[in-house]
């Protein structure tokens, strides 16, 4: 592990000199919110933010992202054949995405590379990024991420944790990828005392999560006990099925895959796509096995916080980001429905 | 690393209207690069994806069997945008075959037992497969009686009319075609319901396994028959069907509970099933 310290004023040069070998995303601010952008040696990148709206999971699964493509041109040999583009991937570092973030990176990795099958597209894109992660000295009222086995400044997924000193970064490596990056960076190496109040705000970060939420007891709930539980109703009842959760989640990953053609030219895509939209599912027969808004919800919260938990037996998928509860815009808390999950007991009483 | 959304090249070689009602069709279809047909290595129960450039995928069962070598045979019904487009492609036209996908039956599991078949409508696809499996001289010994259930709602909407025939002619298989009602004077088979007729055949439990397929209202009414007959729900293999996109179990849409249908499905036994939310 390897440590610099950098001063605020000279952060912008470290970037500078990382554009010659990386592409560089850092959070701007957008009219009121913060998101991460390609940092093209202008202008100052916000260092003081609670969390970007979106999340940086775009780099690793575009909203929209050409698959394939197909020449429909009968004239032509391989009129109808669908290729595969071909495509660089060029090397990127995503510098001040939040622990929670990066955690969420290393969780999605799960469902994109199985022990049968590899996203090409995905773990290319997650192999050339590397993940400069900015700890939260002042993490938001809605952040629960110590509940769920992730912090302030949670390491897993980053290659180098930033703490903000005040005037100046601490920058640590984590992995092979970080330690390179550090190397060719100007810094000095930090004093003892940056390292104590390194400690010291990480601490102080840590003790500003407020916020808890128990799951514990729900990897023992029996599924379909949990599933045909009559809160659900309750819960979907204010829903209007927007999907700004599952767009703004930074462990939702699905997706449709379309073709579009103009012409004799076309391609196969993939875009982001939401559990709460009924054409999620719905057959080509017109069934719909998940017709009802309650069915969709249920999905949703079932899917974070008890199939992922059974299937892979490595905790919810939820990194405690707070932003569904932030951005839902009829107040529905997945904090809340946890504990509904977690406390949950089936009514023996007869009716 | 390879690429797991690229499909296979294929050739259309022959289409074959299956039903009365010609919204069946059969594609026999034939690998443009041929080493691709090795890496196409498949057990019956699997599906693949039909690919059309510019229209989209579907996932379908495979109904040729891995015995049947050179070609790849799919029935599929017209239901929408790529399913209509490929029932108007004609023989020697190209599209993409990727796969193949999910589990299979439980062939290890089936050896040495009775094998009961039981079908509905065009649910026969992936059975049809199975059943040309397990008829091939080689394998014929590994399984012990083979009863096939199979109806339709009239002898024209029944798939593999000529192979159904030629079935009825060996003695290593019991077949019970049936259809629910027909004016044909000369329809030499059953006249009635699955499950009535499931009952009637009474096909037995010991040492058996049962694969379903078919209309949900057919397997609504066919689990009791054979639950009377003793099977029990690790007896009873049924194959599912959700709206799939990656086919991989990645793109999230089909699960049911924990299960993805595209992965770890689309064969489940009935006693999985229980213990799973019924969102299919």
């Amino acid at each position: 592990m390897a440590a610099k310290v950098v001063s605020k004023d000279r952060l912008n040069s470290v970037l500078s000199h990382w554009r010659k070998n990386y592409r560089v995303y850092a959070p701007v601010q957008k009219d009121r919110f913060v998101q991460f952008e390609e940092w093209e040696d202008r202008g100052e990148p916000v260092w003081e933010f609670q969390n970007s709206r979106l999340s940086p999971k775009f780099l690793m699964e575009p909203q929209s992202e050409i698959l394939l493509e197909f020449s429909l041109d009968p004239r032509t040999e391989d009129s109808g054949i669908l290729k595969e583009r071909e495509r660089v991937y060029p090397l990127q570092i995503v510098v001040g995405i939040r622990p929670c973030d990066a955690k969420a990176v290393e969780l999605s990795k799960r469902n994109f590379v199985s022990q049968e099958y590899t996203d090409s597209y995905w773990v290319r894109r997650y192999e050339t990024t590397v993940f400069v992660g900015l700890g939260c000295n002042r993490p938001c009222p809605t952040c629960f991420c110590t509940s769920v086995g992730c912090g302030p400044f949670h390491e897993e997924g980053l290659d180098v944790l930033m703490i903000d000193l005040g005037d100046r970064f601490l920058f640590r490596s984590l992995t092979g990828k970080g330690r390179d990056i550090l190397a060719e960076m100007d810094g000095e190496t930090p004093s003892a005392d940056d390292e104590k109040l390194a400690l010291q705000i990480r601490e102080e970060g840590e003790r500003h999560i407020v916020s808890r939420v128990s799951w514990d007891r729900i990897p023992s709930q029996d599924l379909m006990t949990l599933f045909d539980a009559g809160f659900w109703e309750d819960v979907a009842f204010s829903c209007i099925n927007c999907g700004t959760c599952t767009f703004l989640c930074p462990t939702c990953w699905c997706f449709d895959i379309q073709d579009e053609s103009k012409g004799v030219r076309g391609i196969r895509m993939r875009n982001w796509d939401s559990c709460m939209f009924p054409l999620f599912t719905l057959h080509g027969s017109g069934h719909n096995p998940r017709a009802e808004k309650f069915q969709r919800v249920r999905q949703r919260f079932m899917h974070k916080l008890k199939y992922y938990v059974d299937k892979y037996g490595d905790g919810v998928a939820c990194v405690g980001c707070g932003r569904c509860v932030q951005f839902c815009p009829v107040n529905i808390d997945i904090r809340e429905v946890a504990e509904k999950m977690n406390n949950y007991v089936r009514c023996e009483c007869k009716v | 690393m390879k690429n797991p959304y690229v499909p296979y090249p294929v050739r259309i070689t022959e289409i074959i209207t299956e039903t009365e009602d010609r919204n069946l069709k059969t594609f026999k279809l034939e690998f443009l690069n041929p080493e691709d047909e090795g890496k196409f290595a498949y057990m019956p129960g699997q599906f693949a994806e039909l690919s059309i450039a510019g229209k989209g995928e579907i996932p379908i069962g495979i109904a040729s069997a891995p015995t049947e070598k050179g070609y790849l045979v799919f029935t599929v019904n017209k239901v929408g945008l790529v399913t209509s487009h490929l029932h108007n492609m004609k023989p020697g036209e190209i599209m993409g075959v990727r796969g193949p996908l999910g589990n299979s039956y439980p062939w290890d599991r089936m050896e040495g037992k009775n094998v009961v078949i039981i079908a509905g409508g065009f649910a026969f696809t992936t059975l049809r497969s199975s059943i040309v499996y397990m008829l091939e001289p080689r394998n014929r010994e590994k399984f012990k009686d083979i009863t096939v259930v199979y109806g339709a709602r009239t002898p024209g909407m029944l798939l593999y009319k000529d192979t159904l025939a030629a079935w009825e002619q060996r003695d290593d298989i019991n077949m019970h075609i049936t259809v629910d009602a027909t004016n044909d004077p000369t329809w030499k088979y059953n006249v009635g319901f699955v499950p009535a007729i499931t009952e009637q055949k009474a096909p037995s439990a010991e040492n058996a396994l049962a694969l379903v397929c078919g209309p949900p209202i057919m397997i609504k009414f066919t689990q009791p028959v054979l639950s009377k007959l003793g099977f029990t729900p690790e007896q009873i293999i049924m194959s599912l069907e959700n709206r799939m996109k990656c086919g991989i179990g990645i793109c999230g849409r089909c699960n049911i509970g924990t299960e993805f249908v595209c992965k770890d499905g689309p064969v489940f036994t009935l006693e999985q099933l229980n213990r799973l939310p019924k969102e299919y």
